[in-house]
């Protein structure tokens, strides 16, 4: 599937929820369940995002031009939303990753839902995860 | 005044509204109280009616604004049983009035060598600024313990006391746990060592009875916003003569007598420490706040609140998974808690998707969360206008939280 396609799918099951926010917060922490174990040896400073309440750690790797995201949260929601920023991301070529147009995030009505404090961490998660690209995409092209 | 729990929401505006389609319920209020209208009114009334600068102008506006503002002085003199209005300084807040006193007294009486006591419990603005003394002056910051439970230990106190302590600085009623301190005997006890104390009365005033002669502190800082009143103003109120004896916190306007390039001298308190046009209409629009607290009594209040308080004991504790933060016997109306297997921030959110706000975090008191071992708490304070619906609704939301890790 296409970034594009994998954003559509994931705005229709946020379609589904409704308009209750405490069901579609549950469901937010739920998918924070489908995160790979993340390594505890990469627990540390120089992978942190920090926020102001809730850390976050990421680390990428690149192989056969692909970018590999792992993450990791001290908080359930923002395990949710890390997961479904790697749902869109992973395993795609960073020329991809530069160019994606995260639309999925204001289509289904993020920022109202996680409030600021939240968005502004997802921003710079997003942020990050566009600039390991960045760097990837330099490395293959030299 | 006997008002119905129905009534007194009323005068509150901002209380009929939903958050998130859900009927607001508003548990923040030791981070700031919602204001009555009669607070509202007066901002208007005095905008639209006297907005004057005050104390110099020889026309009727300043003249009246000068008289209400004084007024408000003699009110929170009242408020608080100070012996004369001149030892109630205004300022931007309990966070100010601390740091005032940190420099102005701190300069003229901290030497090095010397010792300032405060507790595991405060607020950072009641810690950062003794930290910046002792690093300027050479002076020793020591932390008086607490128990588990949050309380103060007495004896531990009593030790850390010698004749080189020459400030006490306590809060009254912690903002995390909600625990109210012995302060009656801690003043005592460091008065024995002639030293000098200072109260945080930031979340007690709008609670307890205070009577500054009755305690005899030497200072006690708080804020008009967590008293019903608007945000950017506090008061600080300090004994005659250590406020004579203190040089000025900033230079400016209206805190001079006269003003030569040779040589200014000072105005008497309390304009000494008033440099600059003061915040005139919150500290005008500070006094219904003030006569709402006195038209119910604290007492009333106080008796209210602890009721929401042993109901949010009763329907919270028995929940498998929370584990209250803060149990001492004498509290104020907190509850903090966590939930085995959260985040205190996700929780915060869930709260407030059905409507309910809450305050998470380190509440500013990382060194306390620290002694408990945690990142932080879930922290729910309560007011006059909450009611035990307000704690039932909250309690189902919390045990529907709980269960998701803890079934």
């Amino acid at each position: 599937m296409s970034i594009e396609e994998v954003q559509e799918e994931i705005v229709s099951e946020f379609e589904i929820l409704g308009e209750d926010r405490e069901s579609t917060i549950f469901y937010i922490m739920e998918l924070g369940e489908n995160l790979k174990e993340f390594p505890e040896s990469q627990r540390k400073d120089e992978n942190i995002i920090k926020g102001c309440q809730s850390k976050v750690w990421l680390t990428a790797e690149e192989s056969d031009g692909k970018v590999h995201y792992l993450a990791d949260s001290n908080t359930d929601i923002t395990k949710g939303l890390i997961s479904l920023l790697i749902r869109v991301l992973n395993l795609r070529t960073p020329e991809e990753i530069i160019h994606a147009e995260l639309n999925f995030i204001d289509r289904i009505g993020m920022g109202n839902i996680i409030g600021s404090q939240r968005s502004n961490g997802l921003a710079s998660m997003i942020k990050q995860m566009k600039l390991y690209a960045i760097a990837f995409q330099t490395k293959l092209n030299t | 005044m006997n008002l119905t729990i129905d009534q007194i929401r009323g005068l509150f505006p901002v209380l009929h509204q939903e958050v998130h389609g859900k009927p607001l319920i508003y548990f923040d209020n030791a981070a700031t109280t919602q204001k009555p209208k009669a607070v509202l009114d007066k901002l208007r009334s005095y905008y639209e009616l006297d907005n004057s600068n005050i104390h110099r102008g020889a026309h009727t506006l300043a003249d009246r604004a000068t008289r209400e503002y004084e007024q408000v002085r003699e009110t929170v003199q009242n408020f608080i049983g100070a012996q004369e209005s001149a030892e109630i300084i205004f300022t931007k807040g309990t966070t100010e009035s601390i740091n005032l006193v940190a420099q102005s007294f701190g300069r003229k009486f901290i030497e090095q060598g010397d010792e300032i006591i405060i507790s595991t419990m405060e607020h950072h603005s009641n810690i950062v600024p003794w930290q910046m003394l002792c690093e300027e002056k050479g002076a020793i910051l020591k932390i008086i313990p607490i128990t588990d439970s949050g309380e103060i230990i007495f004896e531990e106190f009593e030790r850390l006391l010698s004749t080189k302590t020459k400030l006490v600085s306590v809060v009254h009623a912690s903002n995390a746990l909600g625990t109210i301190n012995p302060v009656k005997s801690i003043i005592e006890a460091a008065h024995r060592y002639g030293a000098k104390v200072l109260l945080d009365g930031a979340q007690s005033t709008s609670h307890l009875e205070i009577n500054v002669v009755d305690l005899d502190c030497d200072f006690l800082a708080f804020s008009a916003h967590k008293l019903y009143g608007p945000t950017g103003l506090g008061i600080l109120y300090g004994k005659r003569e250590l406020l004579e004896a203190m040089p000025p916190f900033l230079g400016g306007g209206e805190m001079i007598k006269e003003v030569s390039f040779e040589k200014t001298t000072f105005n008497d308190i309390p304009f000494k420490f008033e440099a600059g046009t003061p915040n005139i209409a919150d500290v005008i629009a500070f006094k219904p706040a003030l006569d709402f607290i006195t038209g119910l009594g604290k007492k009333s209040i106080k008796a209210h609140e602890d009721e929401l308080l042993s109901y949010a004991n009763d329907l919270l504790l028995p929940i498998k998974g929370v584990e209250p933060i803060g149990t001492a016997k004498e509290k104020v109306s907190v509850f903090s808690f966590i939930i085995k297997g959260m985040h205190p921030f996700d929780i915060g959110q869930m709260l407030d998707a059905r409507g309910i706000a809450v305050r998470t975090g380190h509440h500013c008191t990382q060194p306390l969360m620290q002694r408990f071992g945690i990142e932080g708490t879930v922290r729910a304070s309560f007011s006059v206008y909450n009611s035990k619906t307000e704690i039932e609704t909250w309690a189902e939301a919390v045990a529907r939280i709980a269960k998701i890790k803890n079934k």
